[in-house]
């Protein structure tokens, strides 16, 4: 069995427009009728509720029904109930505590949402972002079963989101790469070797923070010329991309050497005892640049590196945030095919437990509070389609909702939080005005 | 002699849960269900609906031979259980095979209970519990033109529906002042009896058969008051009562059925008893009640089937609350836990809605602004929320107002937003 889609509902979102219930209504039963909707939005003091099949694991209303009407299917997950074995006994509904499966007077028999065959007309139809249709069960069952090429027991800190982006991303690569992790936590966690073993089940090696491009470069166009499509991968820290690392990179971007280059971006030189590099960002702690009687934390902005390479004019560029899943494999699954004829770039967004000190069990939850204040902004660029925000927030959390999770800003004043607002609103007015006034997928329909 | 690690006796809804929740747990150890039908296993509240005629037999199966095969069980039919020795780890079968086990659960569910009506057993009547008894009733249909149902119970109604469906001029002789007493109250018993006669359907409350004896091709009936009432067909639904004759010897306690903990299991260690057979803990009177409903068959048979297989994710049982469905000629009834008078009578309060014209009624009662129970009659309500509202004991606190007035969408949102 594998995971499956399901509709997601955020209720603090829903203003009770009822153009769900209309839509599910208008496309099980043509009515206006909202009895006949398989969703149902509840008032509830002042806000929305709501009662709709929740497609259970372990159903209780397929184990409930006497005439084996209902029955999970396994490839979609959806309880799918069949009219001609119904007897219309109602005992499904007492399985249900969810509401999600009812008595539907003027239909004479219970209803109850079937997904839409994949394609939810209640989704469709929500324009405030509270149901959401979660594909996120494509990556498991697709990315599940391709082989890890990662050794078990990489070593990084607990709670990290770093190791999670290793597997993830090299388990879609596959197995025909050639990997680059200069020095950083990556290496640091074991992925080059440990006790004369290798930590991959690929060709791994470890270059300066220098020359990572370069010498990725190199192979890349060795095995070309060998007439062997092999892929050129790095995985470095945003100290080995930005800063000591940046020359060699601009260099290969700007020849458009064909290789994939994943920054991951922690903000600092954090496997070093976390000192400051070019993207830690303006007012956070670091070892360089400490919190006393003067230091207030750093007193520059970070560098946009993922924008710098969008002037390099990459064949793909893209940032990306664990806390959205389905949308860092639809970048990266671009990255691969673009890393064929050009340079691809990709910046995916790494809370660090350690340096940034916060509770391990919160990297997911950091990561997400960064996008919903548009501490960071998702979105991706090539030349043909140009820029575009694949996860636009409108309605931004107060940027104080994401400071506040993390010890590196407990010192931050009000004027220094008005300085990240000032910047954090200068970076979406400017992402927004290089945005093409596409939609994201005319933009997508385009390219590869 | 068979070894087996699970056997579990009985093929109905608690056996199939419990092996349900087995195999979760436990993919590897042998598995053996053995039940006394011919048949893959099916449901006994499907049949009044073989009878009709709407659910064609070999469409009921609950699982089909592909699923034991899959999950490694070895299904044998027609394999009645005559004895159990929980000492020895074994049971003896009719046909006088022994099977030995580690754990065994007992899922024999019940039979009819027939009522000491002189003459029953005279002549060929019919009851409804297996599917033999639903296609032999079936393949009468078309002969009965006179139909003596005894019993105004749930089974009893079903099939007097689905006699009167299938052309026959029905009469039904309930021994309560009202049918489905143990259900709902007079007034909805009202509106179902109304809806009945005005189906031609005659209900004979308050009364009893006195006497049957066989004449001419069927039956001839006295009744109580001295009336006499021919049919061709009899049909016996005066309750039903739990399997247990096998465990004569066994050293299992019983007493109405099988008694049994929280986890489901008999005073034997080793055996384990779940659904219409067993006696387990009521929610709201704290002894130890049979509630026969499909529900309960499936809850107790997983947590039966969790503590067999040893998984620590089992919660014990929260307690029999009774429960039931009623769709009677298009019509919708639901009873979620006790009426006001099962329930001490301090703090209990009682909102009723009736209107008999328009077959409506809808009846909640409240004990110390929690949910106790709540019977409706084509009314509009979620019967699996109210069940967890009352397992839950959620005070309605400051909805309690907004609940009584929609009890449905004031559930929704509890719901929503208690269990999200």
């Amino acid at each position: 069995m594998g995971a499956f889609e399901t509709i997601s509902f955020k209720p603090e979102f829903c203003n009770g427009c009822n153009d769900c219930m209309s839509a599910c209504a208008q496309a099980k039963a043509q009515s206006e009728d909202f009895v006949h909707s398989r969703i149902q939005i509840v008032p509830s003091e002042g806000g929305y509720e709501l009662a709709m099949c929740r497609q259970c694991g372990d159903p209780e209303c397929v184990l409930y029904c006497p005439a084996a009407a209902l029955a999970k299917d396994a490839a979609s997950g959806v309880i799918d109930w069949d009219a001609t074995k119904c007897v219309n006994c109602l005992l499904c509904t007492v399985g249900c505590s969810y509401g999600g499966i009812v008595y539907a007077a003027p239909a004479g028999h219970v209803i109850k949402c079937d997904l839409c065959d994949g394609n939810p007309a209640c989704v469709k139809a929500c324009s405030h972002g509270a149901l959401k249709h979660l594909r996120s069960a494509r990556i498991y069952n697709e990315v599940g079963n391709l082989e890890d090429l990662f050794v078990p027991g990489l070593s990084g800190c607990q709670g990290c989101n770093t190791e999670l982006i290793m597997r993830h991303t090299l388990r879609r690569i596959g197995p025909d790469v050639v990997l680059a992790t200069p020095p950083g936590c990556i290496p640091g966690m074991g992925s080059v070797g440990y006790n004369g073993l290798a930590g991959t089940k690929v060709p791994v090696f470890h270059p300066l923070l220098t020359n990572t491009a370069s010498m990725l470069t190199g192979v890349r166009r060795y095995y070309k010329r060998i007439g062997r499509n092999v892929k050129a991968v790095a995985l470095a820290g945003d100290g080995g991309t930005a800063d000591v690392g940046f020359q060699s990179l601009s260099g290969a971007a700007e020849r458009g050497e064909e290789m994939l280059f994943i920054c991951v971006d922690n903000e600092g030189y954090m496997n070093t005892g976390m000192q400051r590099s070019g993207c830690t960002p303006y007012g956070a702690w670091t070892s360089t640049t400490p919190v006393g009687e003067r230091g207030r934390g750093k007193t520059q902005d970070a560098k946009n590196l993922p924008l710098l390479m969008v002037m390099h004019q990459c064949a793909y560029v893209a940032t990306a945030s664990t806390a959205y899943m389905e949308d860092l494999y639809d970048k990266l699954d671009r990255a691969i095919r673009a890393c064929e004829h050009g340079f691809a770039y990709l910046h995916i967004y790494s809370p660090c437990t350690t340096g940034w000190r916060f509770p391990s069990d919160r990297n997911i939850e950091v990561a997400r509070k960064a996008v919903q204040t548009n501490f960071v902004l998702l979105w991706e660029f090539d030349p043909e389609g140009g820029l575009r925000l694949t996860h636009p927030v409108e309605d931004p959390l107060p940027l104080a909702e994401y400071v506040k999770v993390l010890g590196k800003y407990r010192h931050l004043s009000e004027e220094q939080i008005a300085h990240i607002e000032a910047s954090v609103a200068r970076n979406v007015k400017f992402v927004k005005g290089l945005a093409a006034d596409v939609p994201l997928a005319a933009a997508r329909a385009g390219i590869a | 002699m068979d070894q087996t690690h699970y056997l579990i006796i009985g093929a109905s809804h608690a056996a199939l849960s419990a092996l349900h929740a087995i195999r979760l747990h436990d993919a590897q150890n042998d598995i053996t269900v053995v039940t006394r039908d011919e048949s893959l296993p099916y449901s006994p509240t499907v049949l009044p609906y073989v009878v009709s005629g709407r659910s064609e037999p070999q469409r009921v199966f609950l699982r089909d031979e592909d699923y034991f095969a899959r999950l490694k069980v070895k299904y044998r039919r027609g394999a009645a259980v005559r004895k159990v020795s929980p000492a020895q780890g074994a049971v003896k079968l009719a046909d006088g095979e022994e099977i030995g086990f580690s754990k065994l659960l007992l899922a024999t569910g019940a039979a009819p209970a027939l009522p000491a009506i002189p003459g029953l057993t005279e002549g060929k009547f019919h009851v409804l519990r297996t599917l033999n008894d639903a296609i032999g009733l079936h393949q009468a249909l078309p002969q009965t033109k006179q139909a003596l149902v005894l019993g105004g119970g749930l089974i009893g109604m079903h099939a007097a529906e689905n006699l009167a469906k299938g052309g026959a001029q029905v009469t039904v002789v309930e021994i309560q002042p009202h049918v489905l007493s143990g259900y709902f109250d007079a007034d909805a018993s009202g509106i179902i009896e109304k809806v009945f006669a005005a189906n031609g359907v005659r209900l004979l409350t308050a009364s009893r058969v006195a006497g049957l004896a066989t004449y001419v091709d069927g039956w001839r009936a006295t009744l109580g008051d001295g009336t006499l009432l021919d049919a061709d067909l009899v049909l016996v639904a005066t309750g039903v009562a739990p399997v247990t004759d096998y465990l004569d010897g066994s050293g299992i306690e019983t007493d109405r059925g099988v008694l049994v903990d929280d986890w489901m299991r008999t005073n034997a260690g080793n055996v384990w008893a779940a659904g219409d057979v067993a006696q387990a803990r009521g929610f709201f009177e704290g002894r130890k009640i049979i509630n026969g409903i499909l529900p309960d068959a499936v809850g107790q048979g997983r947590i039966a089937g969790m503590a067999m297989a040893g998984d620590a994710g089992a919660k014990p049982y929260a307690g029999g609350v009774p429960l039931n469905t009623y769709a009677f000629f298009g019509q919708q009834a639901v009873s979620v836990g006790v009426q006001e008078g099962a329930l001490d009578p301090s703090g209990v309060e009682v909102h009723k809605q009736v209107d008999a014209e328009h077959a409506s009624y809808l009846k909640i009662v409240l004990k110390d602004g929690r949910l106790a129970g709540i019977f409706g009659i084509n009314a509009a309500f979620d019967p699996g929320i109210m069940w967890e509202l009352i397992l839950r004991r959620i005070d309605l606190g400051a909805l309690k107002q907004a609940f009584l007035a929609s009890p449905q969408q004031t559930a929704r949102a509890l719901m929503s937003k208690t269990w999200r």
